[in-house]
């Protein structure tokens, strides 16, 4: 039944991310991009991190993704407007893609199988509260700086220029 | 339950992917679109393992990643609206001039 499920949901990703690489028009793209989050929150949701299941959709689905669409609307992007790059750069992205597939293929290919834990509630609140709250003290202040100095940053440029 | 392995291939393919649209299209936004989906693949393989290895320091990863992520995508996309302020395009092969 998990399995099945697992099956499902990575084709679902799967064949949406490949979707979002080549359907024409970007606003198709970012709508594929987000069935690809939500079947990657399902994901989170068979590993038993629920809590960051929900985080997941509403950081991404809900912050990221209709940043792109407003930036998409605002330029007047949605018609196909993009030139195409030439064949022979096509084909050399393909290979190098191709290329990389078989060196991570290579390099996980035998992996020492692990046996999974019995299902604990290590993904829930409590539990990712108190570890990052303890442990990861300094690096989530640090997070907090660094999301303060972005949203200046977005601000500054976006700000029109004095002529 | 799943072998680890069936999530790194899952993983492996959808960071594959990532690095073929970054190099096979020309406009911006879906170039920004397929880093996100490098970034989802390692956040996916990161849950795996701290699910395997039943240790909470890997979803607490995968938060700090989220941040760097909504951080790099705010500042990217206000470059992108600059560039298209100043040039009519987002492709990035009128920016080539970064490239030297």
């Amino acid at each position: 039944m998990t399995l099945n499920l697992f099956y499902f949901l990575s084709f679902v990703a799967v064949f949406s991310a490949v979707l979002v690489v080549f359907s024409k028009s970007p606003v198709y793209s970012v709508l594929y991009l987000i069935i690809t989050f939500f079947s990657i929150a399902g994901h989170y949701v068979i590993l038993n991190a629920q809590f960051l299941a929900i985080v997941h959709i509403i950081v991404y689905a809900g912050a990221i993704m209709v940043l792109f669409l407003y930036v998409i609307m605002l330029l007047n992007l949605n018609k196909e407007s993009e030139p195409h790059k030439s064949n022979v750069i096509k084909f050399a992205a393909a290979i190098c893609a191709g290329l990389l597939m078989i060196v991570l293929v290579g390099s996980l290919k035998g992996t020492e199988l692990l046996v999974q834990q019995n299902p604990t509630d290590i993904g829930l609140v409590k539990n990712l509260g108190k570890v990052l709250f303890t442990d990861f003290l300094l690096p989530f202040e640090i997070a907090s700086i660094l999301l303060l100095a972005a949203m200046v940053g977005a601000v500054m440029l976006g700000k029109a220029e004095k002529h | 339950m799943i072998p680890i392995d069936y999530y790194l291939w899952l993983s492996a393919s959808l960071f594959t992917i990532g690095v073929l649209g970054v190099l096979f299209r020309r406009n911006a936004i879906i170039i920004f679109m397929c880093i996100e989906l490098m970034l989802n693949a390692v956040n996916l393989i990161m849950v795996a393992f701290s699910n395997y290895l039943n240790d909470a320091a890997g979803q607490v990863f995968v938060f700090f990643i989220m941040a760097v992520a909504a951080a790099e995508v705010a500042v990217g996309l206000a470059i992108l609206i600059m560039m298209y302020r100043n040039t009519q395009t987002t492709d990035i092969n009128v920016l080539n001039r970064l490239k030297w």
